[in-house]
């Protein structure tokens, strides 16, 4: 079985981003870039999957700008096999990025897509389930336990109230909770013989889909910020303010 | 504009964040129904229909919904979906499983986890873990969403809607609900609660998070984490506030033993008023905090808890 894991290239999720001047984008120059966490943890349990014997080839896809090479190889310095960046130099947003994805699993034809729940920079989470539904396929989100046995799939979600565990039939689309894994830091031989992994490149606007954006940004703005209050002395202190200064308890 | 709110419950009891994300939906206008799907869910329909200005309820009860699976119920809905102009939940685990699988199916963007409805075609969300604020807009003519349900108050539940059954049956056959495992507490929801407290790496170990407990029993608080106490094993993932956990903004949130990375602020900085305990006065919390104690926490809580 071949498994699609899809990377995406964001800013740092340990960085504070900025808005621009002119409140229409975040800005992002000379921000620090990585790989989202969450698809780090796609890319580990396919790895994991390949390397119990059940996976044969992992293929990792990411759908950005030609710097999103450098998330792919991260993938590959990892353990995936392969990868596939669909180039593109604007945003795209999620139904069209299911779209393109699609068009790649049509050709690929895995029997299993592993993308992580959400991704820290525009914290949609929802480019798996988008994805399954246009396949067709079942989907398992927030995925914190992963088991195969034949043709179904035993996944545990995190949900609101605890675990839930469904079977899911294959192939379909899993999107990973944290507590999937801890994925491994790539050793350096590993980053070097990920140089010469094959990747190849395809241009958005030659896969037949439609890229033109249906959402507008109209503004982008930083919330209130809040201030920073008093370092109080002593319990009793605490108590007293809560009750008389706040009225909250 | 006809609106489609489809409603959190527990088969047996409607779940309040529905009644957040119903005050969004009369800020869009319209008339307003709500869906209720699950398997014997006869009794969370009956509350679903006290809802204050809604126009009927619309209950969908059969086996292959137990569990709220994701394939079964977008099917439900996108054959109910010509029938309305925007299709909400709130953001629930099982709303943001649920909706964009639907709006993919119709064709439509979807909106996750809105903050402020603008006009009917435009919404505010957060992104990068809440700092920072877009103002989007779609023309396209069915909208899908989720409500944050913090970000906007309770509806009243003083009406009398008709229920209406769904007889539709979309069984795909693609998944099927094995088991669960749900947390029981006696105390009020995180998402819900009017006071939280919450610990981080700074409480050591799962049992420790006792001292927390006593002090919630006395201000009838619910008891909330930080990631790095979840990802350590300490307590369980349905406790985790922040930015890929539960959003929540109390009147007061007292943050024990938590540094404060920006994956947890973007889960309780909307709270009234803030109170940090750690004994590293250099922690970020203190940042955001109304009121801060630089203290060691096996101390200051207990005695927090003397002091109620």
């Amino acid at each position: 079985m071949k498994i699609l894991v899809m990377v995406k290239r964001v800013s740092d999720p340990n960085v504070m981003i900025r808005v621009s001047a002119d409140n229409s984008s975040v800005d992002l120059n000379n921000v620090k870039m990585a790989i989202n966490p969450f698809c780090e943890i796609a890319v580990e349990e396919a790895v994991r999957l390949k390397e119990a014997g059940i996976a044969t080839e992992v293929v990792a896809l990411s759908i950005g700008g030609t710097q999103s090479q450098e998330q792919i190889r991260t993938a590959l310095a990892m353990g995936a096999d392969r990868g596939i960046l669909i180039e593109s130099e604007g945003p795209l947003e999620s139904l069209t990025v299911a779209k393109l994805t699609q068009k790649i699993i049509e050709e690929e034809q895995p029997g299993l897509v592993i993308l992580g729940k959400q991704s820290t920079d525009t914290d949609n989470s929802q480019t798996g389930q988008m994805l399954a539904s246009l396949m067709g396929w079942a989907q398992g989100t927030f995925a914190s336990k992963l088991e195969i046995s034949g043709e179904k799939i035993n996944l545990t979600r995190e949900v609101d109230s605890g675990l839930q565990t469904l079977s899911l039939s294959m192939p379909a689309v899993v999107t990973c909770d944290l507590r999937l894994n801890e994925p491994r830091f790539a050793s350096l031989p590993n980053i070097m013989k990920a140089k010469r992994k094959p990747l190849d490149v395809k241009a958005a606007g030659d896969l037949g889909v439609d890229l033109t954006p249906r959402i507008k940004t109209l503004m982008v703005e930083t919330p209130n910020e809040r201030q920073g209050g008093t370092v109080l002395g002593s319990v009793a202190e605490l108590v007293e303010k809560l009750k008389t200064e706040k009225g909250v308890i | 504009m006809t609106i489609l709110m489809i409603a959190e419950h527990d088969n047996k009891s409607l779940k309040e964040i529905t009644l957040n994300a119903i005050t969004a939906a009369t800020q869009i206008g319209g008339d307003i129904d709500v869906l209720v799907v699950g398997e014997n869910c006869g009794s969370a329909a009956e509350a679903a229909a006290t809802i204050s200005g809604i126009r009927r309820v619309r209950v969908a009860d059969h086996a292959c919904y137990n569990g709220q699976l994701a394939e079964n119920v977008a099917a439900l809905i996108q054959t109910l979906a010509g029938d309305y102009s925007h299709i909400m939940a709130p953001t629930t685990t099982s709303g943001k499983n649920i909706l964009p699988r639907l709006a993919a199916a119709l064709d439509t963007s979807y909106f996750s986890d809105i903050i402020s409805v603008e006009s009917a075609d435009t919404f505010k969300r957060t992104i990068y873990a809440g700092n920072a604020i877009e103002t989007v807009q779609t023309a396209d003519s069915i909208k899908v969403m989720t409500v944050r349900g913090t970000a906007f108050e309770l509806a009243a539940q003083d009406g009398n809607a008709p229920v209406e059954v769904v007889s539709e049956v979309t069984d795909l056959g693609l998944s099927s609900f094995v088991s669960e495992d749900l947390a029981v507490s006696e105390r009020p929801e995180l998402t819900s609660a009017s006071i939280v407290i919450s610990g981080g790496r700074g409480m050591q170990n799962g049992e420790n998070f006792s001292i927390l407990e006593k002090v919630a029993d006395k201000l009838g608080a619910a008891v909330g984490a930080s990631r790095a106490a979840v990802d350590a094993g300490f307590v369980p993932n349905d406790m985790q506030v922040g930015q890929t956990g539960k959003i929540v903004a109390p009147d007061l949130y007292i943050a024990v033993g938590i540094s404060g990375a920006i994956q947890h602020l973007a889960g309780m900085k909307d709270s009234k008023v803030i109170v940090a305990i750690n004994k590293d006065p250099d922690a970020p919390i203190f940042q955001v905090a109304d009121y801060g104690l630089v203290a060691d926490l096996f101390d200051a809580v207990p005695e927090l808890e003397q002091a109620l």
